[in-house]
């Protein structure tokens, strides 16, 4: 073989080699790995049924949950309401599918917002340091210092939801309420996870290879500091469906005539001991979807960090 | 490594430094391409100012390799760190003296332009490769991505010179571990990794950091070989920070010799070796372990180096200097040209010289 058809074939296979590594990144290397994990799948199935749910409930019942049948309350389950009736004789099938709605939006944005705000902050607290820590570190101090709860209920009663209100107006309130009371356990998760990740060598090797500020933080910092966060978040997306339940049970949340889980938790108490299957169906919704968003959160998790692969 | 591979490699050198010279506002006079003149840093703790780096000078000119010798803490990588602008500031501030590249200060320029020399100009490959690397891209990633940084390539050709690179220093099935990630690497590849990064972009200047302290014996002369034969290739100023005299020996032109943030000598590689100037070069290069005198006490440097919030008076060295005198106390020895081309910081030079 002459040395110039060696060449021509060396190149070939470079620019074959090239062309499908190139197209390799940190997150479609985590998407093969998330591909080949069947705990991903079983939460992403379960997750979509939720949503399904929570964007057209009709299509899994066509019971209308605001039908009340007194004669039939606290019915056991039956052929004719599947998971039987509550304390007012409404499907408790229906009001199950119904309700995913207002728990799943609350949770997913809540989530979403705290961990944008939170991750934001601790990034700026944690990379940056010096007086911009300080203040971002103390406001979060104050703000750790409200309990969750007894800040919904004094966002809630100060902005009270008024029987006109929308909808979707009610739901932001509640996710607005407990982003602003979320977000400072994020931050300090997030700071002291980046200031674990910047004395590390290969942030300084960036900064001698001229990488800027922000491609530091975007593909030096954020990949090796975001795993305790996606944990977190996850888990605190249970949480969050739980306080709306309870701000819920407490009246402030979201209110009758609106259809949450939390609502109908806090309605079944009421009979826990003699008719438990009204609190378990709506109950075991909830831990269904906080369960998913676990194992969403531990399998992406997993598929970042390559040293798992 | 191959004629195909080198040629091909050569093609793309070629290219880059025609592209580099052609942006570059940087033009070296006369080789000349880094002065550091009179560096003082120090470092603002709790418990007091310490002066890591008080008054270093030195030159670097194309093609050469200078090493900056020197035990933990008497400021070499602080040096490095300097030069580079990677010092954290605070708890550091650089208190006096310049970094010239190529006659502009790098001090007082701009961040951002002085962040843009990184890489292109100057570069730096560190002590430990194992905690170097990004641990969570695949090399290639991070090779290309000096490319797609630097020079707005797009992803495949990028990739296509990471590889290339790859093949240039040396790692075994480039092609096929171009996706691998660094912890699937071994500390000589690593290191190999690293370094080239630090060249992808043909920088003019390239400091290494105690690039061989992290390897193993074997794999550390193969490391020095192979900066040896890029800087050779590249015609790069090498500045080579170690504390091992063994590593400088084969690879060095010049060494400057760092104690308490000072060059107290400063030497042709082969001057310094047969004949040092310095009571401290002198104890350093009695203190290597010879096979000769199997069985005998190592002629170690008694004491420990100075705190360096607590600097001596004087001569830094004088309570651990076997030649020290009540002169070394009171006046502090500067720089001086003890025999042509060579400078020690010592009242008694001639007399270490004559042994």
């Amino acid at each position: 073989m002459t040395e110039a058809t060696t060449i021509a074939v060396g190149q070939e296979t470079h620019v074959a080699e090239a062309s499908e590594g190139g197209a390799r990144s940190l997150a479609s290397d985590a998407w093969r790995q998330l591909k080949k994990n069947p705990i991903f799948w079983v939460s992403v199935v379960l997750i979509a049924i939720f949503v399904l749910m929570a964007a057209v409930p009709q299509l899994f019942t066509s019971t209308d949950p605001t039908e009340a049948v007194l004669k039939d309350a606290r019915m056991r389950p039956n052929a004719d309401a599947w998971f039987g009736r509550d304390i007012q004789g409404y499907d408790i099938y229906a009001r199950t599918i119904y309700g995913a709605r207002a728990s799943i939006l609350v949770g997913v944005f809540t989530t979403l917002g705290t961990v944008i705000l939170g991750s934001a902050l601790g990034i700026i607290a944690g990379f940056s340091g010096g007086w911009a820590d300080t203040l971002v570190s103390r406001i979060t101090d104050i703000f750790l210092a409200i309990p969750l709860l007894l800040g919904g209920i004094l966002f809630m009663a100060t902005f009270p939801n008024n029987a006109d209100s929308p909808y979707i107006v009610v739901v932001l309130k509640v996710v607005l309420a407990l982003t602003i009371l979320g977000w400072p356990s994020l931050t300090r998760l997030m700071r002291s996870s980046v200031m674990q990740v910047k004395p590390n060598d290969y942030v300084q090797a960036a900064r001698a290879l001229g990488a800027s500020p922000w491609r530091i933080i975007r593909s030096h910092i954020l990949p090796n500091a975001m795993a305790p966060v996606i944990v977190v978040a996850t888990i605190n997306l249970g949480v969050y469906i739980s306080v709306e339940a309870t701000l819920s049970f407490l009246g402030i949340g979201l209110t009758p005539p609106a259809i949450s889980w939390g609502v109908s938790i806090s309605d079944a108490l009421v009979a826990l001991r003699t008719t438990p299957h009204i609190l378990l169906f709506p109950s075991l919704f909830l831990s269904l979807t906080v369960l998913a968003f676990i194992m969403l959160g531990d399998a992406v998790r997993d598929a970042f960090d390559p040293k798992t692969r | 490594m191959t004629t195909t591979e080198s040629s091909s490699v050569a093609a793309t050198r070629g290219e880059a430094r025609r592209q580099a010279t052609a942006d570059s506002v940087y033009k070296p006079k006369d080789g000349l391409l880094l002065e550091v003149d009179d560096l003082f840093v120090e470092f603002h703790t709790d418990d007091g100012v310490a002066k890591a780096i008080n008054g270093v000078s030195f030159d670097l000119y194309q093609g050469e390799t200078l090493a900056i010798l020197g035990e933990s803490g008497s400021g070499k990588s602080v040096t490095a760190q300097a030069v580079m602008g990677i010092l954290d500031m605070p708890p550091a501030r650089i208190t006096g003296g310049q970094v010239r590249y190529c006659g502009q200060d790098l001090l007082t320029m701009p961040d951002e332009q002085r962040r843009k020399t990184r890489g292109p100009e100057i570069s730096m490959v560190f002590q430990d490769a194992l905690s170097s690397l990004n641990p969570v891209f695949p090399v290639g990633w991070q090779i290309a991505e000096m490319f797609r940084q630097h020079r707005g390539m797009n992803k495949s050709d990028a990739f296509e010179r990471a590889i290339k690179l790859m093949q240039r220093v040396q790692i075994p099935a480039a092609k096929e571990r171009v996706k691998a990630y660094p912890h699937q690497f071994s500390g000589g590849m690593r290191q190999r990794i690293m370094i080239a990064m630090a060249i992808a972009l043909d920088p003019a200047v390239l400091i290494a950091d105690e690039p061989t302290t992290a390897l193993d014996v074997t794999v550390q002369a193969q490391i020095m070989g192979l900066l040896q034969e890029l800087q050779e290739e590249r015609q790069m100023g090498l500045i080579l920070i170690t504390h091992d005299l063994g590593v400088v020996a084969d690879v060095a032109d010049k060494i400057a010799v760092m104690y308490a943030g000072r060059i107290v000598e400063r030497a042709d590689v082969y001057d310094l070796y047969r004949q040092p100037a310095h009571p401290y070069t002198k104890g350093l290069l009695e203190s290597i372990p010879r096979l000769d005198l199997k069985g005998q006490n190592l002629a170690a440097i008694g004491g420990l180096p100075p705190n360096l919030m607590r600097i001596p008076p004087g001569c830094a060295f004088n309570p651990r200097c076997r030649y020290a005198q009540p002169l070394c106390t009171q006046d502090r020895p500067e720089l001086r040209e003890v025999l042509p081309s060579r400078e020690a910081a010592c009242h008694f030079s001639e007399e270490v010289l004559n042994g």
